[in-house]
Parts: structure tokens; C-alpha cells; sequence
């Protein structure tokens, strides 16, 4: 009897919340770009599309690899935006805002921006897909943005910026 | 390259497929929270593991469509490309951007999927990580453009 409520009371404090609204998200997540990869053979990256949009203002050689698949891009990421917006009116009721400061919304961001393009991709490209087709490449990125995550995020709450 | 670049014709169905898996894409990024920079740095500080759900469900859903598609059609319906993998070549760039990334990530709690579904849960400060990912890539983009300039022969310069 012991040991079991410790064991409930351990999964408890790791999951606060439950698991469920987790592992629903995951399913739909992976259900997204499972039927683009069925219909099309692409693999769903959202990342990519930073540099495809920037080819629409820029004619940098590096954003002009783009040009043919920006359409399609842009497309699959008005399609998150808008399946995050029917998740918002349905279950949420109403808009959603954060309270993490802008500059760190805005720094993170440019780190970001940098990284996911350095490191050829990003949680959904290397995250979700690369770690379903068990790519080593994207294992070894998958580790590298979490260990560096892990440590940013706590050496800054650590800090005392909150959030 | 392939249909899927953009050449000659594509499917009608081409675009309808891609937003309606974007759809489902963003709407499993709401459901899971994960749009919401506190969750995440929740997660990246041990307060809450349930993100470790999201990354897993998802790779198991694509993991599962990489071993039963390629058996259903020799080529993609929609494009004709086949089902090969063409994995991604690692080298040093994977860790060095990754830990990048990585660093961006724990500071704001935002990554480029997550960001746009912030967008669509009605998060209009996300637009500043937004705009943050767009400088970051612009930047790296015209920084790779200047050293694949300088690596090339003049003959190629035109």
C-alpha cells in the first residue's frame, strides 16, 4: 500500500497536469505530418519556412533554394496557426496571452531563428519526424537543444527572471 | 527537384492536403499547451515532464506512418516522389545549431512550430519571438551567403 501511493504521489509531482492533454497534442502532432508524409513524401518542418518567407524580400542566394516550395510552406503554416486558433475557440474560450517578458521572447527568438538554421532543423523537423524515422543526425540535435535548453532555462529562473 | 518543389503541375489536391495537415498539426499544438512559453519552461525546469509526451506521441504517430506508408504506395499519391529516406548528414553544424537552438529555446520557452500555434491561440506577444526567429535566420542566412560567396570561383560569381 505504501509504496504504491508513493509511487502515485511521485507521478504526481512530475506530472502536474496529467499526461493526457500532453499525449492527445502528441497524437494530433505526429497525425499532422503523418498525412502530409503519406500524401507527399515531405517531411513536415516547420522551421524551414523562416527562410522560404524570407525569399519573398530577399534574393540572397541562401533564401532563393526556397523559392519553389515557399507556396507550400507558407500554406502548411497559415494551416497551424488556424488549427491552433479552433483548438483556442473550442476547448480555450477565448484568447490565450503569455507573460514571459518580450525580451526574452524576442532574444530567444533570434537564437532560435540562428540555431534551427545552423543546425538543419528544428523540435518538429529533427523532434517529431527526424526521431520517428530514428535519424541519428537528429537524435544528436534532438540532445544538443535539450541539454542547452535545460541549462538556459535554469541558469535563468536561477537568475530570478520569472518568468 | 520534384513535384513537391513546385515543378510543372502539381496535384489539386497538393495544397488542400498541406493545410488540412497543418490544421490538425497546429490544433495538436494548442491541446498539448505546448504554444504556451510557461509550459515549456516548466518542462525545462523540471516542474512538469508532460512535454516529454508531446515530442514522443507525436515521433511514435510519424515512426508508425515511416514503416506503414511506403508499403501502401510505391510513390506519394500526391507528388510521385518516393518513400526513400533521405536523411539529413550530420556533421558539427547538428550540435553547434542545435545548442544554439537549444539556448533561444530555454530563454523564451518558444520554438517555430509552437510559435505560430501561439499566433492562433491568440498570443500576440509571441509575435515578438516570431520576429526575433526571422532576424536570427535572416542573419544566418547572409552570413552563409558571404562564406559560400568567398568559398566559390570567380566564374561562378555571375
Amino acid at each position: 500500500m505504501a509504496p504504491a501511493l508513493l509511487a502515485l504521489q511521485t507521478v504526481a509531482e512530475l506530472f502536474p497536469n496529467g499526461i493526457s492533454r500532453y499525449a492527445i497534442g502528441g497524437l494530433f502532432v505526429g497525425l499532422g505530418a503523418a498525412a502530409i508524409y503519406a500524401g507527399t513524401a515531405i517531411n513536415a518542418g516547420a522551421s524551414t519556412f523562416l527562410e522560404s518567407t524570407l525569399s519573398f524580400v530577399s534574393d540572397r542566394q541562401r533564401f532563393a533554394q526556397y523559392v519553389r516550395s515557399r507556396d507550400w510552406r507558407l500554406v502548411f503554416t497559415l494551416g497551424i496557426v488556424l488549427g491552433a486558433a479552433v483548438y483556442a475557440v473550442v476547448f480555450q474560450g477565448g484568447a490565450w496571452t503569455t507573460d514571459v517578458a518580450p525580451w526574452r521572447l524576442l532574444v530567444g527568438g533570434v537564437f532560435v531563428g540562428v540555431g534551427t538554421r545552423v543546425g538543419k532543423g528544428c523540435t518538429s523537423g529533427h523532434g517529431v519526424c527526424g526521431v520517428g524515422s530514428a535519424s541519428k543526425t537528429s537524435l544528436a540535435g534532438v540532445l544538443a537543444f535539450l541539454l542547452t535548453a535545460i541549462l538556459t532555462a535554469q541558469v535563468v529562473a536561477a537568475l530570478g527572471v520569472t518568468p | 527537384m520534384s513535384a513537391a518543389a513546385g515543378d510543372g503541375q502539381r496535384h489539386p489536391l497538393f495544397m488542400p492536403l498541406i493545410l488540412v495537415g497543418g490544421l490538425i498539426f497546429g490544433f495538436g499544438l494548442g491541446y498539448s499547451h505546448m504554444a504556451r512559453p510557461e509550459v515549456v519552461l516548466d518542462f525545462l525546469q523540471f516542474e512538469d515532464f508532460g512535454l516529454l509526451f508531446v515530442m514522443f506521441g507525436g515521433a511514435m504517430v510519424t515512426g508508425l506512418a515511416y514503416v506503414v506508408v511506403p508499403r501502401l504506395f510505391d510513390r506519394a499519391p500526391l507528388t510521385g516522389d518516393g518513400f526513400d529516406r533521405r536523411l539529413k548528414r550530420f556533421d558539427r553544424n547538428v550540435l553547434i545549431g542545435g545548442g544554439i537552438f537549444g539556448v533561444g529555446w530555454g530563454l523564451s520557452g518558444i520554438c517555430p512550430g509552437a510559435g505560430y500555434a501561439s499566433l492562433g491561440v491568440g498570443n500576440l506577444p509571441i509575435l515578438w519571438a516570431i520576429g526575433g526567429m526571422f532576424i536570427g535566420a535572416y542573419a544566418q542566412g547572409v552570413w552563409r551567403s558571404r562564406t559560400a560567396q568567398s568559398d566559390a570561383t570567380p566564374t561562378s560569381a555571375d
